[in-house]
């Protein structure tokens, strides 16, 4: 193999780089890593535009981890969260192949960005007398709420991030969980407007390589 | 919708106040559109808009195809001849699947065209009613996008946008899916003047800082290369591809779909690239110091392997679509916009530069592998049939072909010399593609005026794909011009099987109950030829271009051994030539 590193040219050694791919064959497992994404769209409340969104993922064979859709505040328009992990070039070029379709208004992929993300769970557990003060203990260290209540089962609503809520599932577990809804996640950027970085942006600082030039005018 | 649109009378067609049915609506919309010619089938989903055709007898005209398929690939051809957008009218159900083929072959290789499909009244949708099928679901990932119509009222601006989407941007079909109670409902007729796509944009001209970047990259370069694809004549932008390229000496080669960017009798071109292009021009992109890719997708048909291709050049990409961008090559600079305004953009800040070492290293590995091919006294080179063609046309004409080992001879051996001269089925590759577009072209070329002679080569597995087209072709007194290479063999696959299957020629045999090709043609209302002797190729080609009135079919039985080369096998790096002139055998073998 070393014959083949030493055949390699600057441009093709930068193109690897640029794409994550493995220069050297040993650097392969570390590449071939995948990242986690979150990824917000404003879209046509219309028939068929989230179909449209996520066939582009079941297209290149990606899983779907969440998808979280809803009206804003202008009824035509959705608001859909998408979770997913893949390789980072991948879901960029899908990223703007979801910036292409006619329904999306806007994408953008929030994972390196400053944002908030929260997810909504219920949870249905069972009680007995002798485990009802546990469970409620842990309903308030998780700041959940009871929203029903039966002899034998309790529904939890909590709200938090991912990991708070697996935490929270983790903890009921042993006694005796009936049903989890998760709404899955939704997402937003701290900072008023936000503009996601190009991931295959050119390393010369002083352009990007997507077109648009954030300096000029 | 109708509230923030204007009426207005493009072509004369005047906006209403009246109600008129949905088919009414769809016939007048398309006549304000411009549409100039619809191919289509008619069928119980679509019968009100026949109707509603059959009334009001509006200015474009309806052509009858034999098969959905033919239909949209003679929309296709239309579209690509014309540079306008091609239109299809079928029924619902299979009238709407046999388009499908036709459509993913638009799709992928970015023609536009609108497929208007019926579809059963909306309250039976989803009851598995006679003749539904879910159109817009099984047309998603297949279309540039696609439209269920659920209200008259909407119907106008639908097809409004419907074209706007397939036209603009980097082309594509469109589908629009219209039930039958929405063709029987009632609404005014106002054919918006603005499509109002509020997520839709359309790059146009490039970045200035950007332009400036590539015109440095362009300076600086001393082995500089155009590579040329579709997108560019896409963007009718070959005429200042052609000034750039001669204010900068810039050698240029040209993709499948590139073919016609730039006149291949000019010194400056280097012809076609990749699997089955030129030696030369191939050894040019493994050398160059920079590529600039216009309106090319770095197809795997033209890169082989990835890692391995160009290795030396840094890359400017021009391209209309974002998601294009660095997909397959890494793009030094990219620019992102129309191929048209970019290279005018380009223009005026590059200098003319001095590449004669680089073209005489180039011409030097053309003579390294000339494009030849063997010739013999009694069996019909195919190539040197396209060679024929071209001497009868001077590569005045337009030429359509079919899928397979034809094709590539076809794109080695014609000169292509105008912009929208060469059709092809290039990324689907779909065979039985070359007579329905051949016919869409011609059809094309009649109503633009474009006085050119519609070639169409096929091949014997290809045009029978097809075939039933024929008769439309005769009914419309078409003088289309049809070559079938007759191998009796799918010669493509065949060719695989010998260099990289051992000989194992498996189901590629067609030679026992082949059509007789001149009979096949008579018994469709057509002239029929043939040659099976070298010496016959030139008369039958005269006594081709002396019938003006309907379709002549030339059949010429050619040798089912001859193969394609040079050849870039699928996965190999471009530098990995298989050169038949080299050593055929133990190149064969070796696969």
């Amino acid at each position: 193999m070393s014959d083949d590193e030493q055949t390699l040219t600057r441009q093709q050694i930068r193109r690897k780089r640029k794409f994550g791919e493995p220069i050297l064959p040993e650097e392969e497992a570390e590449t071939d890593q995948e990242n986690r994404h979150i990824i917000a769209v404003r879209l046509a409340n219309s028939i068929g535009a989230l179909n449209r969104v996520t066939n582009l993922f079941s297209a290149r064979g990606f899983n779907l981890e969440s998808v979280a859709v809803g009206e804003t505040d202008d009824p035509e328009v959705s608001r859909l969260t998408l979770a997913t992990t893949g390789n980072d070039r991948i879901v960029a070029q899908i990223t703007r192949q979801l910036d292409g379709l006619v329904d999306t208004l806007d994408v953008t992929d929030l994972t390196d960005a400053e944002h908030v993300e929260r997810e909504l769970c219920l949870l249905k557990v069972r009680y007995t007398s002798a485990t009802r003060s546990e469970v409620l203990d842990l309903k308030d260290i998780f700041r959940g709420r009871v929203v029903n209540v039966t002899p034998e089962t309790m529904i939890f609503e909590v709200t938090g991030p991912t990991k708070k809520i697996n935490a929270f599932i983790g903890m009921m577990q042993k006694h005796g969980i009936e049903e989890v809804a998760r709404s899955g996640r939704v997402a937003m950027h701290r900072s008023l407007e936000y503009e996601a970085p190009n991931p295959l942006a050119s390393s010369d600082s002083e352009v990007s390589a997507n077109g648009t030039d954030p300096s000029a005018s | 919708m109708p509230s923030d649109t204007i009426e207005h009378t493009a072509n004369g067609t005047a906006a209403t106040t009246e109600t008129m049915t949905g088919a009414e609506i769809f016939v007048h919309a398309l006549d304000a559109e411009g549409v100039d010619t619809v191919f289509g089938h008619p069928g119980g989903a679509v019968i009100k808009i026949y109707d509603a055709m059959e009334r009001i007898q509006p200015r474009f005209e309806h052509v009858l195809v034999r098969h959905e398929q033919g239909g949209t690939h003679a929309a296709e051809g239309y579209a690509k001849a014309t540079g306008g957008v091609g239109t299809v009218l079928v029924t619902s159900g299979p009238g709407a699947t046999n388009t499908v083929t036709g459509i993913a072959d638009a799709y992928m290789d970015s023609v536009p065209i609108v497929v208007f499909t019926g579809q059963v009244p909306t309250h039976l949708i989803g009851n598995d009613s006679f003749q539904e099928t879910d159109t817009v679901g099984v047309t998603r990932s297949i279309t540039k996008h696609n439209f269920l119509v659920r209200d008259v009222n909407e119907l106008a601006s639908t097809i409004r946008q419907a074209y706007h989407i397939a036209r603009t941007g980097r082309p594509g079909p469109v589908v629009v899916d219209i039930p039958k109670d929405v063709q029987m409902a009632e609404a005014p007729f106002a054919y918006p003047e603005t499509p109002n796509l509020e997520g839709y944009s359309v790059p146009g001209k490039g970045a200035p800082k950007q332009i400036s970047r590539a015109a440095r990259m362009i300076e600086e370069a001393e082995r500089p290369l155009l590579y040329v694809g579709g997108g560019t004549i896409n963007a009718d932008a070959p005429d200042h591809l052609t000034k750039l390229a001669r204010k900068t000496n810039i050698p240029v080669t040209t993709t499948l779909h590139g073919l016609g960017a730039f006149p291949e009798t000019d010194d400056l071109s280097l012809g076609w690239l990749g699997m089955h292009g030129f030696y030369h021009a191939n050894q040019a992109v493994q050398h160059a110091d920079l590529i600039i890719a216009c309106g090319a997708r770095f197809d795997d048909r033209v890169t082989g392997k990835v890692d391995a291709w160009a290795p030396h050049a840094k890359i400017i990409h021009i391209d209309i679509d974002p998601a294009c961008i660095s997909k397959n090559v890494y793009a030094d600079c990219a620019l992102v916009g129309n191929a048209s305004d970019i290279l005018q953009q380009l223009l005026p800040q590059v200098g003319p530069k001095d590449t004669s070492d680089w073209l005489a290293q180039i011409d030097a590995w053309r003579e390294e592998c000339p494009q030849t091919y063997d010739t013999s006294d009694d069996t019909i080179a195919p190539q040197f049939v396209v060679e024929r063609l071209y001497e009868k046309t001077k590569g005045d004409a337009v030429m359509v072909t079919d899928v397979g080992q034809h094709q590539m001879w076809v794109a080695q051996f014609f000169k292509f010399g105008q912009t929208r001269s060469h059709i092809t089925s290039g990324g689907l590759g779909t065979m039985g593609f070359g007579l329905p577009a051949a016919m869409g072209a011609a059809f094309g070329v009649r109503k633009r005026g474009r006085d050119l002679p519609v070639v169409c080569v096929s091949g014997d597995g290809g045009f029978v794909m097809n075939g039933q087209e024929l008769s439309v072709a005769a009914a419309h007194g078409l003088p289309l011009k049809i070559a079938v290479m007759n191998n009796n063999f799918l010669g493509m696959v065949r060719q695989w099987q010998s260099l990289f299957h051992d000989d194992r020629f498996s189901h590629t045999d067609l030679t026992a109950t082949n059509p007789d090709f001149v009979k096949l043609a008579e018994a469709h209302h057509c002239v029929g030829l043939r040659a099976t002797h070298p010496n016959e190729v030139d008369d039958v080609i005269d006594e081709a271009w002396s019938v003006n009135d309907r379709p002549v079919l030339m059949e010429f039985q050619v040798p089912k051994e001859e193969m394609v080369f040079p050849m870039v096998p699928a996965g190999a790096a471009t530098g990995d030539m298989i050169t038949e002139m080299f050593n055929k055998d133990a190149i064969a073998k070796e696969g």
